[in-house]
């Protein structure tokens, strides 16, 4: 908004343009920082994980090895990317590209701060509902593109872990709007004011929750659900034939798509921007530090999963998302939306709205 | 308007081209990939409409779920289409024929002077004071929701009638049965046996 004014009426253009050209430099920047604080990320998962094992971790690039992530990605853009003779070298190379970039374009709903997003749009948990359920693409591409049979039956085996448990994750986001009465993400954070007590993690949708979180670990890849590379098995998943540029795309793509379902976790259970207290000193702090704290809470939690629990077997996994997890989810659909009807009018009633 | 019009006419233009690549495709993997784009696009066009709801609606279903089932078919089959593709030629006729129909009556449809329904107003995508969600809600749960649930029915039945034409017992099969591997308890697990030196255990 205040790009738009300032090209608006300092330098003289007309709305549309002075828009246009405002919201590419806020897209640029907001992507740039998200890059930037991915490769933060993966050094404090690299850093948890090395604690929980006793190691030190990376600590030799930069000061803590705050710089090791900047120098990985280098290496890997330095190298020479190698493309399997007997791939299909279009679809080879679109993959690692529909991955990163989908990864990318789910963070345009994102509200990091109340009126902090870059498209509020109405439908924006949908919307990266949706984007998350095309990531099963750049895997499955990548996997038959390569021409490889690990990397192939890796893919499938991602496919259908991701398509099953995404059923649950949709069946989560159905309560938290049945709670909210919005598919807007702000809507949703507001809906949560004004303090702790209104989060939804404090509400009867805390068993979601741990549902929303133990889906995200699966739909994400992450152990105790990485089965697409069980070393052991499948030599290192679908992207066994990538090098390169490429292959940091793959990475990139990951560890976006596992902040995104932190963020996303933060904003529909644990009031996004809100404050836990809404006091003075509480209040003061910008909302997209708090938002960050409760990212980075739960993303201590998926790394020390990565810790500590060990690779559930496939048949475990399916067992899990299609006979625990999905009845779960849909008695809590029901559970909610009775709750919503019946005993909050009554709460409203006892004690005076 | 102008930024509106040329979306229309890329997302419809791309729409177009990715269809008639689906059907003209040699490689059954590309026919599929196409197909997603196909939709991906028509998904635009709704957004364009306003029916945001249905937009994101067709990504989720048709996109994240349908497709990727018709690509693992696709991909895993190794099906030789060139093969099956031979006696297409065969089918131009008639399909041309249901097309032009199709076609003729749509202009028949629109072009004799089309009244939308007064009744449908309110089911326009965005009517006054609501979102397109909630208006697609109100219509489906409260206006026809009997309609609604006879749809549910209905498809609730095919997936029963696909489950039971499927489903086959086999005597002897080995499963796991979490359940009871979680209950087992000490007592049932162990036996405390006080082996004397040089009988062993029995």
């Amino acid at each position: 908004m205040f790009l738009t004014n300032w090209f608006q009426h300092t330098a003289g253009w007309p709305y549309p343009v002075a828009w246009t050209v405002a919201q590419l430099i806020l897209i640029v920047v907001y992507q740039g920082v998200v890059m930037v604080s991915v490769a933060f990320w993966i050094l404090a998962d690299r850093k948890i994980w090395a604690a929980v094992q006793m190691r030190r971790g990376p600590n030799v690039v930069g000061a803590f090895g705050l710089l090791q992530t900047f120098a990985d990605a280098m290496k890997f853009m330095f190298k020479e990317p190698v493309i399997p003779a007997a791939a299909n070298k279009v679809i080879f190379l679109l993959a690692p590209i529909i991955s990163a970039t989908l990864a990318f374009s789910a963070w345009a709903v994102v509200p990091l701060d109340n009126g902090w997003v870059i498209a509020d749009i109405n439908v924006g948990v949908l919307y990266l509902f949706a984007i998350s359920s095309l990531g099963v693409y750049g895997v499955i591409m990548g996997g038959w593109a390569s021409n490889s049979k690990y990397g192939f039956l890796s893919a499938l085996r991602s496919a259908a872990q991701m398509v099953s448990y995404e059923v649950s994750i949709g069946f989560v986001i159905v309560t938290v709007l049945i709670f909210a009465g919005s598919l807007n993400l702000s809507d949703i954070v507001r809906a949560q004011g004004p303090d702790i007590r209104g989060w939804y993690l404090f509400s009867p949708l805390a068993p979601m929750l741990v549902v929303m979180f133990i889906s995200s670990l699966a739909e994400t890849q992450r152990p105790p659900f990485d089965l697409l590379e069980a070393e052991s098995e499948l030599v290192a998943g679908y992207m066994v034939e990538y090098s390169s540029t490429p292959f940091l795309l793959y990475f990139l793509g990951e560890y976006m798509n596992i902040i995104l379902l932190c963020a996303l976790m933060s904003i529909m259970f644990l009031g996004g921007w809100l404050p836990p207290v809404a006091v003075f000193p509480f209040t003061a702090v910008p909302g997209v530090l708090w938002l960050l704290l409760k990212i980075m809470v739960l993303f201590f939690m998926v790394s020390m999963v990565k810790a500590f629990v060990p690779r559930y077997r496939y048949d475990q996994l399916m067992r899990l998302g299609w006979k625990v997890l999905l009845p779960v989810s849909m008695a809590w659909v029901v559970v909610a939306a009775g709750w919503v009807v019946f005993v909050r009018p009554a709460l409203a009633h006892v004690f005076g709205g | 308007m102008i930024l509106q019009a040329l979306a229309f006419y890329m997302f419809a233009a791309i729409l177009l081209f990715s269809g008639v690549v689906v059907v003209t495709a040699k490689n059954p993997v590309y026919s599929v990939l196409f197909l997603i784009l196909a939709f991906f696009n028509a998904a635009g066009l709704f957004v364009l409409l306003g029916a945001e709801f249905l937009a994101m609606i067709l990504v989720v279903v048709y996109v994240g779920a349908v497709a990727v089932l018709f690509l693992f078919v696709v991909m895993m089959l190794g099906v030789d289409f060139t093969e099956l593709k031979k006696g297409a030629q065969g089918y131009l006729l008639p399909g041309l024929g249901i097309g032009g129909l199709l076609l003729a009556e749509l202009f028949i449809a629109v072009a004799y002077d089309w009244h939308i329904a007064p009744h449908a107003q309110s089911a326009a995508a965005n009517p006054p004071g609501v979102t397109n969600t909630a208006a697609l809600g109100h219509i489906l749960y409260t206006d026809y929701v009997y309609y609604f649930e006879v749809a549910g029915l209905i498809l609730l039945v095919a997936m029963i009638g696909a489950i039971v034409l499927t489903l086959r017992h086999r005597a002897g099969v080995k499963r796991q049965k979490a359940w009871t591997q979680i209950s087992r308890g000490p007592a049932e697990a162990m036996a405390m046996v006080d082996a004397k030196p040089g009988e062993g255990v029995e």
